[in-house]
């Protein structure tokens, strides 16, 4: 007992330095100034403030989770064993900034960050300040954690939502709908100060979320009993009214600002279905699904404006044939290949594309670095599409198209040959599937299906250029599938809304966004490889591997005693 | 009819065969016609062909730490290419600092000898750490998952050396005693170059000689067989893949110093397309094969600067130049299709691991 004691104190220190070494890390990185700015309680707390204390909560909590048979005085030990080291970190880098001046290799390491990171008090106090409020996090941290479990959950869920609001307040009054009416004077007497919220209105929205949530867990732990089926299905019915609804209202009630990030999602959406279709599916990573969307847009690009003559929905059907003859064209060679070579491969096509349309060669063509311009509207009827309000409800029915299909696809004799390959090849072929047809079949779809986005999202430009069909677009789809969850198509919206729609809404996001890509990639692959909303089949798979791997290693440990 | 031709993999092949047939047709006609031309003379030739060598030797460091962790954990480091940008874009501060200070080219090998310390050994931290947090857990995962993780540790890195040092790009001082050329059988060769060439060459039997010669290196060799006999022969197989982390983080730290003499600019987008033509060289060579990454990575640097003056002006394609990385890819996908082994390495792109 008494070695396990000093191992738990020992953890605490390791965990505290690492800690501290991560919150140095946020700071010189530039987040913590960065986000500075963005008030979540005005004048009390910032979101600069929540992620420089973020890897306190990281390195506390499962360690408390871990403990729970040491006593409290023990616990509350460890908590400010790691908030004190953090603090400390912090102070040491301050007296080192003060001492050289460190700015010429850290660019973010500016007296404005250590005024910051003191409060604001001078030095010879200020130093103190970090320990503390380092210390104060950790002991929130164990508060929460020693709660019961029921109320815990409200208190997580009204933090987050007070984080949430404050983080968003200049992003709700943008929209169409509040704008000018009396909600907006009382959310703004009330609720919100200049920039984040009051106090009193944190307090609000704590209290009214915190008690919606716990309200909620009590009844679902009584009623027991679960509704008649036709109950059930109207309930399904009401609620897809409702979100029909909203969906058709939703680019004019928000206006200008959020219909162009509605698109830009919407387009995120569908080539998410296409990538989830090859990756999710299938099993095969591709890196340069961008090549795709590229073919798609310049297609329409060439045809409507360069050479002139044919109208969005002419060149619209060509358009999609020649995404997918490419998806053929190029899946036939590639297909051979596995894993992480498959990746490489169609990374090098991606890139290939993007040279060959920035080159030279293609100029009078393709339009080299300047790109292709003037792309017309769609036409339906007498209504031009011209405006990314309008324009929203055309991505909206290519969304809805493509997810039928992909949900379709999915259960079908297809889908099942797809899921089959991607755990298995050799006993896929075995059982007699044509692994090319099948592949090429997945690759081809998903071709399409970015080829449709690409349409769309050149007319929304009105424009298409090569620096827009970057490696990164490939990257930011595969995130986002990822983290929705890899073959889970609710999945897709989710990682959409969450990776697209949030950062588009924050401006002090976009400088991040990619450091938040790759965090978030790494942390789900380690944590929660199945995604946020997992898809049920794939789920087993990542799950069943562990089973597999546990006893063999537990063998293998006892097989060394 | 049409489902025999299913059935058989000869309609594939036949496909593939012709895609190649065609390169290759337009290689040579481009090749003659570039030749019949006469355009460049001989000069120019030996000039392309040190420039060939010179790039060809940075790839071959960076493809070395590519082929050495593939060879172990069967996985492709995709972060090795910020694992090579870290070093230089670090280092470069201190080369900076020794040149305000007048040392820097007062003292030019100790100056060079202190930048490559510095840059390796920040470039062994971050793959030591990239291996200690990201892909330990991983080791048993389904083959997709370190990859996509490698993925998002590029990314990370990237943007994290982006926040500490900012979007700019910083340029290395001059070192005088590598300006100036030496003039070896009637040839000359600027001497940045030749360094270069060198250290390349060096660093690649200094690696060979690891895994073929010490104990360590054989140690190596069983785990990259198999990792679980490795263990019960009492090698300690953690400390082996540290120890090849290290070892790939080192020579990226070297060649990411020679790449900033070349080209003295660093900054923190600079290992991307690097990176990625090392990986391709790696396969070129046959990855997992030490001596093929440095074979792999002289030919790519050869063929990707001669290439565009070769044949490609030749099929009449104006400003060759600006595709030289479309035929790094192409070659990349060109041996994975009709040689994965790469001309040095077993067959590994269609075996599963």
């Amino acid at each position: 007992m008494k070695t396990e004691t000093s191992s738990i104190w020992k953890k605490a220190i390791s965990n505290g330095l690492i800690s501290g070494a991560l919150c140095i890390l946020v700071m010189l990185v530039g987040l913590v100034e960065a986000f500075g700015k963005t008030d979540i309680i005005s004048g009390v707390i910032t979101l600069g403030d929540i992620i420089l204390l973020a890897p306190i909560i990281i390195m506390t909590f499962p360690l408390l989770r871990g403990s729970t048979k040491y006593p409290k005085s023990t616990l509350l030990g460890i908590s400010s064993v790691i908030g004190f080291l953090s603090g400390l970190m912090i102070t040491l880098l301050i007296l080192l900034g003060q001492a050289v001046d460190l700015r010429p290799i850290f660019v973010n390491a500016s007296p404005n960050l250590y005024d910051m990171l003191m409060r604001g008090v001078p030095l010879p106090v200020g130093a103190i300040i970090p320990p503390i409020y380092c210390m104060v996090a950790a002991w929130v941290i164990l508060g929460i954690f020693l709660i019961p479990a029921r109320i815990r959950t409200a208190v997580i869920q009204g933090l987050l939502w007070v984080v949430i609001l404050g983080t968003l307040r200049d992003q709700i009054f943008l929209i169409d709908a509040v704008k000018g009416r009396l909600i907006t004077s009382i959310l703004k007497k009330v609720i919100f100060a200049q920039s984040g919220m009051r106090p009193l209105g944190a307090l609000i929205v704590f209290a009214i979320v915190a008690g919606l949530s716990y309200y909620s867990t009590r009844r679902k732990t009584v009623v027991t009993v679960s509704k008649p089926a036709h109950i059930v299905k109207r309930n399904r019915i009401i609620l897809f009214a409702v979100l029909a609804v909203i969906l058709l209202i939703l680019p004019y009630a928000t206006g200008l600002f959020y219909s162009e990030i509605f698109d830009t999602t919407g387009l995120f959406i569908m080539m998410g279905l296409g990538l989830n279709i090859v990756v999710g599916f299938a099993g095969l990573l591709d890196l340069g699904y961008v090549a795709f969307y590229a073919i798609g847009a310049y297609t329409v690009g060439v045809l409507t404006s360069q050479l002139g003559g044919l109208t969005f929905w002419q060149a619209f059907p060509i358009a999609l044939l020649t995404a997918w003859l490419a998806g053929i064209i190029l899946g036939l060679p590639v297909l051979r290949m596995r894993g992480d070579y498959l990746a490489i491969v169609t990374l090098g096509f991606g890139e290939i594309v993007r040279l060959v349309v920035l080159s030279d060669w293609l100029k009078s063509f393709l339009g080299g670095t300047q790109g292709i311009q003037s792309i017309p509207p769609p036409i339906i009827g007498p209504l031009a599409l011209d405006a990314v309000q309008k324009l929203y409800y055309l991505i909206l029915i290519g969304i809805g198209i493509v997810a039928f299909i992909a949900w379709r696809l999915k259960d079908s004799h297809l889908g099942r040959s797809w899921m089959a390959i991607r755990e298995d090849e050799d006993v896929a072929q075995a059982m007699g599937i044509n692994l090319v047809l099948t592949k090429l079949l997945a690759f081809s779809t998903g071709a399409l299906f970015a080829g449709l986005a690409g349409t769309l999202g050149a007319t929304k430009l009105t424009s298409v250029y090569p620096h827009s069909m970057t490696f990164i677009v490939s990257i930011n789809v595969l995130v986002l599938i990822i983290i929705g969850g890899m073959g889970s198509i609710p999945g897709v919206f989710v990682g959409a809304l969450v990776l697209v729609g949030l950062p588009g809404l924050l401006s002090e996001f976009q400088e991040y966004r990619f450091w938040f890509y790759g965090l978030a990639l790494v942390g789900m692959m380690l944590f929660r490889p199945e995604g946020l909303w997992p898809e049920a089949r794939r789920k087993l798979e990542l799950h069943e591997a562990e089973e597999i791997i546990e006893p063999s290693t537990n063998e293998a440990a006892s097989a060394v005693q | 009819m049409l489902k025999r031709w299913r059935q058989t993999v000869t309609f594939m092949d036949i496909v593939v065969w012709a895609i190649g047939g065609l390169i290759g047709v337009a290689i040579v006609y481009g090749t003659i016609q570039t030749l019949r031309a006469g355009e460049y003379s001989a000069e120019q030739w030996i000039n392309l062909t040190i420039d060939g060598l010179k790039l060809g030797g940075i790839y071959a460091l960076i493809a070395l730490g590519y082929t050495v962790v593939y060879g172990i954990l069967r996985m492709i480091n995709f972060a090795h290419s910020e694992v090579f940008m870290s070093g230089p874009f670090t280092a470069v501060f201190l080369a900076m600092y020794l040149d305000k200070i007048d040392f820097y080219n007062a003292h030019p090998i100790i100056s060079l000898f202190l930048v490559t310390l510095l840059s390796a050994a920040v470039s062994v931290t971050v793959a030591l750490l990239l291996e200690r947090v990201a892909y330990r857990r991983l080791r048993y995962a389904p083959r997709l998952v370190p990859l996509i993780t490698a993925i998002g540790a590029s990314f990370f890195l990237q943007y994290t050396f982006r926040g500490f040092y900012g979007n700019d790009i910083e340029t290395y001082p001059n070192l005088d005693a590598l300006k100036g050329i030496w003039t070896i059988g009637g040839i000359d060769i600027p001497r940045t170059d030749l360094v270069v060439i060198i250290a390349g060459f060096l660093m690649m039997l200094l690696l060979y000689g690891i895994v073929q010669l010490t104990k360590t290196g054989k140690a190596m060799r069983a785990v990259s067989e198999d990792k679980d006999v490795a263990a019960l022969m009492g090698i300690d197989v953690d400390r082996i893949i540290v120890f090849t982390f290290g070892l790939g983080g080192a020579s990226a730290g070297v060649a990411g110093v020679l790449y900033a003499l070349l080209y003295s600019n660093v900054h923190f987008y600079m290992g991307f397309i690097p990176g990625l033509k090392a990986f391709t060289a790696a396969v070129l060579g046959g990855i997992g094969n030490v001596v093929g990454a440095w074979l792999g990575g002289t030919l790519l640097g050869l063929i990707e600067t001669l290439g565009p003056s070769l044949f490609l002006s030749g099929l009449g394609i104006p400003a060759a130049d600006q595709l030289k990385d479309g035929i790094a890819f192409t070659i990349l996908v060109l041996i994975l299709i009709f040689r994965p082994t790469g001309l040095l390495g077993e067959r590994l792109s269609r075996t599963k691991a």
